[in-house]
């Protein structure tokens, strides 16, 4: 296959992915539980990205996701609440002291930016660090920021830990779908650059790398800081998904959760970590809350053990044996491509199905 | 190069199309998904062909307000026991509850409120807690379903929304009446407030006590403990050492058991005082055969309605499960009656609208004039507020493990 | 006087929890040492022996209660070991990471299915449950004791190190694990003692923590895990009285902030101190120098 059929191809995939949601969002009652785990699925799988580019392409194990994506919620939320509301919001402290609204990609990006800001301060130190070091200190700094932004003396300009609300957000699913895409799509630019080549060789081998010419200095805190500007905009995805935001959201059970996501998905692998998100979120949303059922019956037969609660341990033990059995996650280090699929109903279906699949993409 | 980087592109946001097209298959499904919840209900279906009408319930089931949480339910559940069916535009149709958990969560919160619009409810009850209330408000707002707040006594709840109503009193009444109380009875000059860093409920009622205490003279030393904290040690020595006359703790009763168990070894003899969610039998059996003392404002005191109260405790004891979700006992907490009403309101605005479309129900609710144990119960037009005037306060007895009445209080 | 009424009670809680954050402190200082781990499941295992106190004393009497306690969370730390990192020895060391994280989300999800996500009250232990009055003070008796038992206890296993084969096949594994396996120590037995003896000590923490603090919750585990991590990276991982010694300097200081009235960042503290030794001294105040860091 040609690059240009490619492109085609995949050109074609996109519009027919959104035209698809385009048309289920008509079709389908608008409080299914689908479009929520989409939405909520499509954030998460640009955290799982970003942390990918860190912890799978970089090899630098940082757990600092969920302080960037509070940064990014936080400033995309503080910049756009409308003025007339600030005062039932901010009600504890008159209001606040910021006083106007920019347009919400704007807000988006001065999330990511100010994520991006925090993590090149914070990375002058620890970046130094290796490993589980780095690990438990980025962790260590994500707390810090927990902390900084639930103090009352920046209460005109956070809040406090009090909730944020009444700040725009989205109704349809092509929305976080759209931003996630153009953000992932950068990531993969990026991982395909130079500079991702670079990525690479650090995670391989830091002493050949650096014997190889590569700064390692600067590419790790360009990786950093690139991971968490993506993690700030995801943020404020997520601030726009929810409706309302507060610190405690962001706990360190968080960044867990996207470090699950990834290593589901297969370190090292950008589709590996957009399918395991798609999958965790539908699972521990949607699909698994039938375990929470007391009462549920299978033709007459009672099962046993349901009840609250039970969903999260059937979904712990699954990602135990995930991470046990499947070490290499859903993906491994390979990708979702174009080719793949079609060698793929080539084998298992004949020229046929190719050809009809073919067709419906046009 | 390029090309093939733009392809990998392309085809992680395809990854995508793939979920939409087994997601549109299992789409289908949820109509089987939700007919075994539909056995979720406490009751099964009593009908012969009659329609069913779906209530959802909000509540917390787990985390810091899961104990509140299901008392509250429970007597939900009481009352869907006792009334399974309303009649809605001359059918009879029967009541199923839908409920999910919270998680005492804002951020799981709309998740989880969201499963109840995708099972299609015509109304919803909850939350116990303010925070997760205001968390899944716009959910509700933007499926255009009604949602009547049981105890979540924040004003933010229900300000500036036409869809959240709500049918206890509010912080500002509540922090008033219990700062009148402190100054009444224990010539309180000086209060000491904790509250719980990032929680609507506690950090709302310890400002508006602050603002009326500090309105009748008083003088107050305030301080916020982090999630998770079980140390309360420093905390008790602070308010100690400051001299504080009230130790004033409107928290969630995981955090207040912690408090007054220290609060004891620390031999602290000040009275504590607290909001709504204390009135526990937490509360009473953390307290029980330690030396301090405990005030309470709460919706309902047990007694104030015979029939209730013995219907409810029957029901309690006669299900293990219901015992165990109400804490191993049968003390009637205040919630557990407001549940009670909050069902009996959302029935009247069904029977009201006479129909089962939200929309309808969310009209009907502004008129709703209902009597119920916890007094009678009508919204105001502004924001769909219950007109109430009047709070009970008790104090935790703890030597029986009871509550005694102390005053019925109003703000004047 | 006064000034020692007042301040005191600052001073005993910070002692008393630093004696609890010591005895976690050490099985992660211990694992780590030997397997490069950072034993996320460790606060859990911490929080279920809490769970296990309250189920147990509930069919039988305190004094039967407390070691089958101890003996079940010994047997759970012995089982996490075999079941999720015995089967990755020789994956990277983040896949174990990995698997840690997992079993402390298994952990707690068990753990709020079991409890149906409520406070459980942790049962009160008679004598050390008492008030007692120090110096016109008033505090539970299990403040006083938590600092001895945690000498006595630490004396005694440093002994085990320094004086027992076992010991010594420790030391050895924690100096050079490949080395020592081809020295022929059982390096298996070596790890499952390791796990044996940090959940033994974290069964006595967590039923000393909890007679203090009286609610157990599924995340009761999380921060005092946390935090006895931090200490053990504070006193150089690896060392036993670096951990103990960390435990209590992170312990006081906490509640001498909180004492400060700057409670919102008691929490932030213990990371911001963590981050300043990573970047000031990262092998800890004790702590050897790593040959590996490369």
């Amino acid at each position: 296959m040609s690059n240009k059929t490619k492109m085609a191809w995949n050109a074609g995939l996109i519009v027919a992915l959104l035209a698809t949601l385009f048309v289920l969002e008509q079709v389908l009652p608008s409080g299914s539980m689908f479009f929520t785990v989409l939405k909520k699925g499509a954030i998460y799988a640009l955290v799982a990205v970003s942390m990918n580019l860190l912890n799978g392409f970089t090899g630098l194990f940082s757990l600092g996701q969920a302080g960037f994506m509070l940064l990014g919620a936080y400033a995309y939320a503080i910049l756009t609440i409308p003025v007339e509301s600030r005062g039932s919001v901010y009600q504890y402290f008159d209001g606040g002291i910021i006083q106007f609204t920019v347009p919400v990609p704007v807000a988006l990006a001065a999330g990511g930016v100010l994520a991006a800001i925090f993590a090149f301060l914070i990375g002058l130190p620890v970046l130094r660090l290796k490993s589980d070091y780095l690990a438990i200190a980025t962790l260590g700094f994500a707390e810090i920021i927990r902390a900084v932004f639930q103090w009352d003396k920046l209460g005109p300009i956070t809040n406090g830990s009090n909730l944020l609300r009444n700040f725009p957000s989205f109704k349809s699913v092509l929305y976080p779908f759209v931003v996630s895409g153009i953000c992932i799509a950068l990531i993969v630019l990026l991982i395909n650059s130079t500079y991702g080549r670079a990525f690479k060789a650090i995670r391989d081998d830091e002493i050949a790398a650096e014997a190889m010419g590569i700064n390692l200095a600067h590419h790790k805190r360009l990786a950093f800081v690139i991971s968490s500007f993506f993690a700030g905009v995801s943020g404020g995805l997520l601030a726009m998904y929810q409706t309302t935001i507060q610190a405690s959201m962001f706990k360190s059970a968080m960044t867990y959760e996207i470090l699950l996501i990834v290593v589901i998905g297969g370190i090292g692998s950008v589709t590996g970590s957009c399918i395991s998100s798609f999958l965790f979120i539908a699972c521990s949303e949607w699909w698994l809350r039938f375990l929470d059922n007391e009462n549920l019956y299978i033709g007459g037969f009672h099962v046993p053990f349901l009840r609250p609660g039970f969903r999260k341990v059937v979904f712990a033990v699954v990602i135990m044996v995930m991470v046990l059995f499947y070490r290499q996650g859903i993906m491994g280090t390979k990708e979702f491509s174009v080719e793949g699929i079609k060698n793929f109903f080539q084998t298992r279906f004949g020229r046929k199905k190719a050809a009809e699949g073919g067709g419906s993409h046009e | 190069m390029k090309r093939r980087v733009l392809a990998v592109a392309l085809a992680a946001a395809m990854v995508g199309t793939m979920l939409a097209g087994c997601g549109g298959g299992s789409g289908s499904s949820t109509g089987e998904e939700s007919g075994s919840d539909s056995s979720a209900g406490t009751e099964a279906p009593a009908a012969d062909g009659a329609g069913v009408v779906k209530i959802g319930v909000y509540e917390p089931a787990s985390g810091d307000n899961g104990a509140g949480g299901k008392q509250e339910v429970l007597g939900m559940q009481y009352a869907n026991q006792e009334t399974p069916t309303v009649e809605i535009g001359g059918q009879e149709y029967s009541v199923q509850l839908e409920i999910v958990d919270n998680e005492s969560s804002n951020d799981k919160g709309p998740s989880a409120a969201s499963s109840l619009v995708s099972a299609g409810v015509s109304v919803v009850l909850g939350s116990y807690g303010s925070g997760v209330s205001i968390a899944a408000s716009d959910v509700f707002k933007e499926a255009g379903i009604p949602a009547i707040g049981v105890t979540c006594t924040n004003p933010q709840v229900t300000e500036g929304n036409t869809h959240y109503f709500r049918i206890c009193f509010l912080d500002p009444f509540q922090g008033t009446v219990l700062a009148n109380f402190a100054d009444a009875n224990f010539s309180a000059k000086k209060a000491y407030i904790l509250t719980k860093l990032g929680d609507d409920y506690s950090t709302g009622l310890g400002f508006y006590f602050k603002e009326a205490f500090t309105a009748l003279g008083g003088e107050v030393i305030e301080e916020t403990f982090q999630e998770g904290n079980s140390d309360f040690a420093s905390y008790v020595t602070k308010a100690k050492n400051e001299g504080a006359e009230v130790f004033f703790a409107p928290v969630s009763t995981e955090a207040a058991a912690l408090i007054i168990d220290q609060a004891a070894a620390q031999g602290m003899t000040i009275p504590m005082m607290a909001g709504d969610t204390w009135d526990s039998n937490v509360i009473l059996n953390a307290a029980r055969g330690k030396d301090v003392q405990i005030y309470v404002t709460t919706f309902y005191q047990e007694g104030g309605n015979a029939d209730f109260d013995n219907g409810f405790k029957g029901y309690i004891n006669s299900d293990p499960t219901a015992t165990a979700n109400n804490g191993g006992d049968d003390t009637i907490s205040a919630v557990s009656a407001m549940g009670y009403d909050a069902y009996y309101v959302a029935l009247e605005a069904l029977k009201a609208a006479g129909s089962t479309d939200p929309a309808a129900v969310n009209e009907a609710l502004w008129k709703i004039n209902y009597t119920g144990v916890s007094g009678s119960i009508t919204f105001d037009e502004v924001n769909g507020d219950a007109v109430r005037d009047t709070a009970y306060v008790k104090c935790a007895n703890t030597e029986s493990g009871e509550w005694d009445f102390v005053a019925e209080q109003g703000v004047n | 006087m006064e000034w020692i009424t007042r301040n005191l009670p600052y001073l005993m809680a910070g002692i008393s929890v630093g004696g609890q954050y010591a005895l976690i402190a050490i099985g992660y200082t211990m694992v780590y040492g030997i397997l490069r781990l950072i034993n996320f499941a460790h606060g859990d295992i911490f929080m279920v022996a809490g769970l296990i106190m309250v189920y147990a004393t509930t069919v039988m009497p305190i004094y039967m209660a407390i070691p089958l306690m101890i003996i079940v969370t010994v047997l759970l730390g012995f089982l996490v070991e075999r079941a999720a990192y015995k089967p990755l020895r020789s994956a990277p060391r983040m896949s174990i990471m990995i698997s840690a994280i997992g079993v402390s989300y298994l952990l707690q999800n068990l753990a709020l299915y079991v409890t149906g996500g409520l406070s459980q009250q942790y049962p009160a232990i008679p004598w050390i449950n008492d008030t007692v009055t120090v110096m016109g003070a008033t505090t539970k008796r299990v403040t006083l004791i938590t600092p001895v038992l945690t000498m006595i206890l630490v004396v005694l296993l440093v002994l085990l190190i320094k004086k027992t084969k076992i010991g010594m096949a420790m030391r050895a594994a924690s100096k050079d694990f490949e080395t020592s396996q081809l020295m022929g120590i059982k390096i298996n037995s070596v790890i499952s003692m390791t796990f044996i003896i940090g959940t033994f000590l974290a069964a006595i923490g967590s039923l000393l923590f909890f007679t203090n603090y009286t609610g157990v919750t599924p995340t009761a585990g999380a921060m005092p895990g946390l935090k006895a991590f931090v200490a053990a990276v504070f006193g150089g991982i690896g060392s036993i009285p670096g951990a103990v010694i960390g435990a209590f300097i992170i312990g006081i200081c906490e509640n001498i902030i909180k004492g400060l009235g700057w409670t919102t960042f008691s929490d932030a503290f213990t990371f911001a101190l963590l981050i300043v030794i990573l970047i000031a001294k990262p092998t800890g105040l004790f702590g050897e120098k790593a040959t590996d860091k490369v």
